[in-house]
């Protein structure tokens, strides 16, 4: 008997390792032989613990599984009352467009034979066989653009690294994954690492580079775990070819997901946000020219040099070529990460695949991109995703995230965290956001306390047009999103509010 | 201090990670690790070591929220306070814990026992509300779950 439960740091905060340890037990109880693979998360969130059997037919999924879930799995699995049938004929998963996160779920993760089996190294042997500036092309051939939030296309930043004259050049990960509502590059790292780590051996060779360090949030133990076990592995075997990869552990700071900061923090240094220019692809890590990309971007690049360009460019719409990893967060019936082409309505996305509220109430708004982003409201749930059309509706896509509230859900509340959260994360370096944060948080609380008045709002509405245009990053430039954003579509919600809610 | 507290395990850790680019956040990582916090020892020895000033380090060890400059309590409660774990109730559950408990974020409970701590995003955002205790995460948490993950180690 063959069986798949996930390490998945979400399988494992659902009791994972105590559920593995009961079904070994009840396999040696029955004298069962079993083999127990510890895959990765197929993404699909609200059936883990997800257990998967192997037969002839394929891979048949059991979930949510619970201990007293484990008889019935070994006396009659056709008819156990938590069967889902094949997972990959799932309708969640069937509809999706998996390049990126092809492998995950279907492997272990640690296995070397695994990732050549499923196409792992594909990408890398062919950039072999490249030279810098032809991989470079492919990448902008291919329309990727930054899949962090920023949204810049990866070929042109590597490029510009490539063309730079330098002694040591470095290939920087950003793996500071703080948005809420997102968690794709920890569901990449540990499902299937060694495609991360193979993007980032690619990009060495493309511009040169030789060192590279995976900056990694430290929120995600066991994402830091898995992954130095991977580059442990995959050095060993000799596939990096002496390019050396290191992970750093983060310090709790969100700010340190800006680029610039990233760097400083890497450095051992505050984390406090650079002035640009210069870019960090001339002047980045220790001031050397540095590739600087999301994990996710980094993790498409092996798909890309594998496929060809043009099969990756295919997918998509307008200039957001390729696809996209959504996940589905929060208060949703179905949550987890939906990889598809560009062009998918936001309606589509929550109600449709999400199934709606996890609570069965009326869906009142959905954040999309973070805690930096907009809030969108049913009416608007036509927007096709994509980066030119969610800033064109005054938000982003950020990271992919998408957070569902139910109609219990409080707007001037959530506008007040906005500004709370930023003035906590704030680094200090510029005004607008250090100061703005602050005096906005003041603001909104006593509008909320029933004290505010007409020009209160107005006030509101011009200190967050100043942290929108004058601050160094995207932390005090993109916080007015989510505060005004809920403040037009949801005026209601900013007068005082009963005192037990406030 | 705390009992543990040693100089040359301190001086150890140090010099362990000197061979790295960029040495600094991995040595505090490391010695908060071993001690539980950053004795201001710790830090003059760290600035010794780099060459760098006192407070160089000590600009650098307040900035992070991960590094403590006490020591906190035997256990440590992390609990979502972010966006997707407020749409599941999250913080109502957090406000009422503490509530419970007579205990306001970051404190440590009377007998040294448990600090509360909040954090901002575990990235388990499809089975919100979450916590993490002593590096272990817990997901799907109700009032009474969450409750539970404080009382065992009260």
């Amino acid at each position: 008997m063959r069986l798949y439960l996930p390490r998945d740091s979400v399988t494992q905060a659902l009791g994972g390792e105590k559920l593995a340890a009961a079904l070994k037990a009840e396999a040696e109880r029955r004298g069962v032989p079993l083999t127990l693979t510890r895959n990765g998360s197929r993404g699909l969130f609200w059936l883990e613990p997800l257990v998967e059997l192997e037969t002839v037919a394929g891979r048949l999924g059991f979930g949510p599984f619970t201990e007293s879930d484990i008889p019935a799995l070994f006396d009659s699995p056709s008819t156990h009352p938590k069967a889902l049938g094949l997972v990959s004929e799932l309708p969640f998963l069937k509809r999706q467009q998996r390049l990126t996160f092809v492998r995950a779920g279907l492997t272990d993760p640690l296995s070397l034979t695994d990732y050549a089996a499923h196409g792992g190294w594909a990408g890398l042997a062919k950039a072999r066989t490249l030279t810098g500036a032809e991989i470079c092309a492919e990448v902008t051939k291919s329309g990727l653009r930054g899949r962090g939030g920023a949204g810049f296309p990866t070929g042109i930043k590597w490029e510009t690294v490539r063309k730079a004259e330098a002694g040591q050049k470095y290939i920087v990960c950003n793996a500071d994954e703080g948005d809420s509502g997102s968690y794709a590059d920890r569901l990449l790292i540990e499902a299937d690492p060694f495609c991360l780590i193979e993007g980032m051996a690619i990009a060495a060779l493309a511009v040169g580079a030789t060192r590279g360090h995976v900056y990694l949030r430290s929120e995600y133990p066991n994402a830091i775990a898995m992954l130095g076990q991977a580059i442990a592995i995959a050095t060993q075997a000799g596939h990096l070819d002496g390019f050396h990869l290191e992970v750093r552990v983060g310090a709790g700071s969100y700010v340190c997901g800006e680029e610039t900061a990233l760097l400083e923090s890497l450095e051992g240094k505050r984390g406090v946000v650079r002035a640009k220019p210069p870019v960090p692809a001339l002047v980045g890590l220790f001031g050397r020219p540095t590739v600087i990309n999301n994990v996710i971007s980094l993790a498409t690049i092996p798909h890309i040099l594998a496929d060809g360009a043009e099969a990756y460019a295919a997918f998509g719409l307008g200039h957001s070529r390729g696809t996209m990893p959504i996940q589905l967060s929060g208060n949703i019936k179905h949550g987890g990460l939906f990889e598809t082409a560009f062009g998918i309505t936001l309606g589509e996305l929550v109600e449709d695949i999400g199934g709606g509220t996890a609570s069965g109430r009326p869906l009142r708004a959905v954040q999309a991109g973070g805690p930096l982003g907009a809030y969108f409201a049913p009416h608007q749930f036509d927007i096709l995703y994509g980066y030119e059309e969610y800033a064109k509706a005054g938000g982003l896509i950020g990271h992919g995230g998408l957070v569902v509230f139910d109609d219990r859900v409080n707007m001037a509340r959530m506008a007040r965290f906005a500004l709370e959260f930023c003035a906590h994360e704030s680094c200090g370096k510029c005004t607008p956001c250090r100061i703005g944060s602050t005096r906005g948080h003041e603001l909104l609380g006593r509008i909320m306390a029933g004290g505010g008045s007409p020009q209160d709002l107005a006030l509101l509405r011009e200190l967050c047009d100043t942290m929108k245009s004058a601050s160094l990053c995207a932390l005090g430039g993109f916080t007015p999103y989510p505060v005004m954003s809920a403040l037009t579509l949801f005026p209601e919600d900013f007068t005082a509010l009963p005192a037990a809610a406030a | 201090m705390t009992d543990n507290w040693s100089p040359e395990r301190a001086k150890d850790i140090i010099s362990a990670h000197l061979g790295l680019e960029g040495p600094l956040l991995p040595i505090l990582h490391a010695l908060q690790d071993e001690f539980g916090y950053l004795p201001r020892e710790a830090l003059v020895l760290a600035a010794e070591a780099l060459n760098i000033t006192r407070a160089d380090v000590h600009g650098v060890a307040s900035f992070y929220p991960d590094f403590r400059s006490q020591p906190p309590g035997r256990h440590v409660l992390k609990i979502c306070r972010a966006e997707a774990c407020q749409s599941m109730g999250g913080e109502e559950n957090a406000e009422a814990l503490l509530s419970r408990l007579g205990l306001s974020w970051g404190a440590t409970s009377a007998n040294g026992a448990l600090t509360i701590e909040p954090v901002y995003c575990l990235g388990l955002c499809a089975t919100a509300p979450n916590a993490q205790r002593d590096g272990q995460a817990f997901a799907r948490l109700d009032a009474e779950r969450l409750e539970a993950l404080a009382r065992e180690v009260l």
